[in-house]
């Protein structure tokens, strides 16, 4: 029987496997993916825990994390493209002009 | 649940706004919309005095009518802390109005300097999309053209910063959140000099800033598993009765705490503030070191005081450890700094440090001496950042601290002035910066927190070490033959370091009237 436990358990999962990949994984589109796993990992912990508490809320939260997950890959991409472009690379370790 | 649910839709009913309480708030998201209009039908050459007309237009408005709600005695009727607005997502009390003052003056002077066009025309870049270096960047730059998105931009980032410590549930906070942040990735990467270290900037703020977003997102869930609900109240109404499963609630606590204090710029989450504020436009660098601060700080005072409020004990003993790395990693690491910019940037960090002794406090006079900290330290940091911007060389600003030796033979009014604005930042008596220091560490000694105020004043003895270095290089070395020139400000930036300089004088000599409103408006903390 697959309770709502489980689904808890599965984001913190996929929440951790999110956060792993932003802090080793060197391109930025694939940080920036890692960071979205991250907020889908948080939507499902919202859908189940609406569940548990029998209430719409989290369900509702999720729709809000969709839409500003969507506000955020236009935000983003058009940051990483116009890197790309100027570097050639979207590595986060060439990245390195400033430091200390 | 199919049940549940068909009931529940059964009696919605139409949400019942109170648009005169948010009214500051529409206004800065109204003017934003209307400037995107603008830059969408307008002709080319009206569009700048079109925008600095509406961008300060708005903010003017927008603080009287937050003036104009402090004063309603309807808000504040029968001893209460305030009322709640926009189906309780909304807080509006004394604390959340004097922040948003605040924020709205910083905003103001902020744009002055965004808006400062004389001298080498703007700082922002003519055409963020072409390359840098490429033959279209260099023909936007004869034909010279300037981004006027940054306006809205700024009014939205505005509007998200007034939202932010007024949230009274999570998701509002989120959302406000992502209003204040995203406007402010994309004005990072504006510059129009050094675009290469400008759009680094942008991305480590990017890639950073969405972590730590979803990093408090994630707490957010954790704190709706254990409350059932978003809203401060309830979780403070759960965590009392103390039924349900603690380990969600701290792990939301954690997790919320760390999204907060990573907007803060508190270390170890302070990664992203040097780069940041060295490679954004300065004037952006200027906004972002006084509003976003004041904003940031004032959603973590209202969740740790009003959702955590009865946990004091459980997050203290964290938060110290905070305040006393973030004090002491600040000021050291300040001292090795040669980019003026980057030294303003530890020096912020440090200022963080000062500031979080008032959280800690916990009790009313944390939050007053916090509320006049924010508010001195932003006038005094903007007006460093003006100064900052009129120092410059053939390749734009002199950021570089060798090119300030001499400043003060050369340009003794402005190096005067940026000395003030340093020995505020060190806390001399007769600054605004020294009175800040005392209301905040004498908030902390009453809340118990003696060591941190003695590491605090060893932090702000070594933070002076820096301070004193650029003094004397700007007053007591010889200039350098082909050194940087103070170039003559515009009246936009003329009047942003007049300000700055006369809110560093006056709220150092007289300080009363805004202790006195500062400890007014904490007095009953925040509505709940």
């Amino acid at each position: 029987m697959v309770s709502p436990a489980h689904f808890i358990a599965l984001s913190v999962i996929l929440f951790v496997i999110g956060a792993v990949g932003v802090l080793v994984r060197r391109n930025a589109i694939v940080v920036f993916m890692c960071v979205e796993l991250m907020l889908n990992a948080a939507n499902l912990a919202f859908v189940a825990f609406a569940r548990m508490h029998n209430a719409l809320d989290g369900q509702v939260i999720a729709f809000f994390v969709m839409v500003v997950a969507a506000a955020e890959v236009v935000v983003g991409l058009a940051i990483l493209t116009a890197i790309f472009r100027a570097r050639r690379s979207a590595s986060v370790d060439d990245a390195n002009l400033m430091k200390y | 649940m199919s049940v549940t649910v068909a009931a529940t839709a059964s009696t919605i009913a139409a949400p019942h706004f109170e648009w005169s309480l948010l009214s500051p708030m529409l206004l800065v998201f109204g003017a934003a919309l209307a400037g995107v209009l603008i830059e969408a039908f307008a002709p080319r050459d009206l569009r700048r005095p079109m925008h600095v007309a509406l961008t300060l237009g708005s903010l003017a408005g927008a603080f009287v009518l937050t003036v104009v709600l402090a004063a309603k005695s309807s808000i504040f009727a029968a001893g209460k802390p305030g009322v709640v607005a926009a189906i309780g997502t909304v807080g509006v009390d004394r604390p959340t109005l004097f922040i948003q003052a605040t924020i709205l003056i910083l905003a103001f002077v902020s744009v002055l300097l965004i808006a400062e066009s004389s001298h080498e025309v703007s700082s922002f870049t003519p055409q963020a999309a072409a390359v840098p270096g490429s033959a279209e960047e260099r023909e936007g730059l004869l034909a010279g053209l300037s981004h006027t998105e940054v306006y809205p931009l700024t009014l939205f980032a505005v509007g998200g910063m007034l939202l932010f410590p007024a949230a009274n549930d999570l998701l509002t906070m989120f959302i406000a959140l992502e209003v204040l942040s995203l406007p402010l990735y994309l004005l990072c990467g504006l510059a129009r000099r050094r675009r290469l270290l400008s759009q680094e900037a942008a991305m480590k703020y990017f890639l950073l800033g969405a972590f730590s977003s979803a990093i408090f997102l994630f707490g957010i869930a954790m704190l709706y598993g254990y409350a059932g609900s978003v809203r401060l109240s309830a979780i403070a109404t759960a965590a009392q009765s103390g039924l349900a499963s603690s380990t969600l609630l701290y792990a939301g606590i954690a997790l919320l705490g760390v999204g907060l204090l990573f907007k803060v710029g508190a270390v170890p989450f302070q990664a992203w503030k040097p780069d940041v504020y060295q490679g954004s436009p300065t004037p952006i660098t200027a906004l972002m070191a006084s509003c976003t601060l004041v904003s940031a700080f004032g959603a973590l005072l209202r969740v740790f005081y009003v959702a955590f409020g009865q946990l004091t004990w459980d997050w203290r003993p964290a938060m110290w450890a905070v305040a006393i790395v973030t004090m002491m990693v600040g000021s050291i690491i300040a001292i090795t700094q040669t980019d003026v910019k980057r030294l303003l940037a530890y020096s912020s960090i440090a200022q963080a440090g000062y500031i979080l002794t008032g959280v800690i406090a916990a009790n009313a006079a944390g939050l007053s001496g916090s509320l006049f900290y924010l508010a001195a330290y932003g006038f005094a940091t903007i007006g460093a950042f003006a100064i900052v911007t009129l120092v410059r060389d053939r390749a734009g600003e002199a950021a570089h601290m060798s090119g300030w030796a001499g400043l003060g033979k050369r340009s003794p009014l402005v190096a005067g002035v940026f000395a003030l604005f340093l020995i505020a930042f060190a806390g001399i008596p007769l600054t605004s910066g020294f009175n800040g220091k005392f209301a905040v560490f004498r908030a902390a000694i009453q809340g118990g927190a003696l060591p941190l105020v003695i590491i605090g004043v060893i932090s702000s003895a070594i933070l002076a070490f820096p301070y004193v270095r650029v003094i004397v290089l700007m007053f007591f070395s010889e200039p350098a033959a082909e050194g940087p020139v103070v170039v003559r400000p515009s009246a936009y930036t003329g009047l942003a370091v007049a300000i700055g300089a006369a809110a560093t004088v006056v709220l150092g000599i007289i300080p009363e009237p805004l202790l006195s409103l500062a400890s007014h408006a904490a007095s009953q903390l925040f509505v709940r």
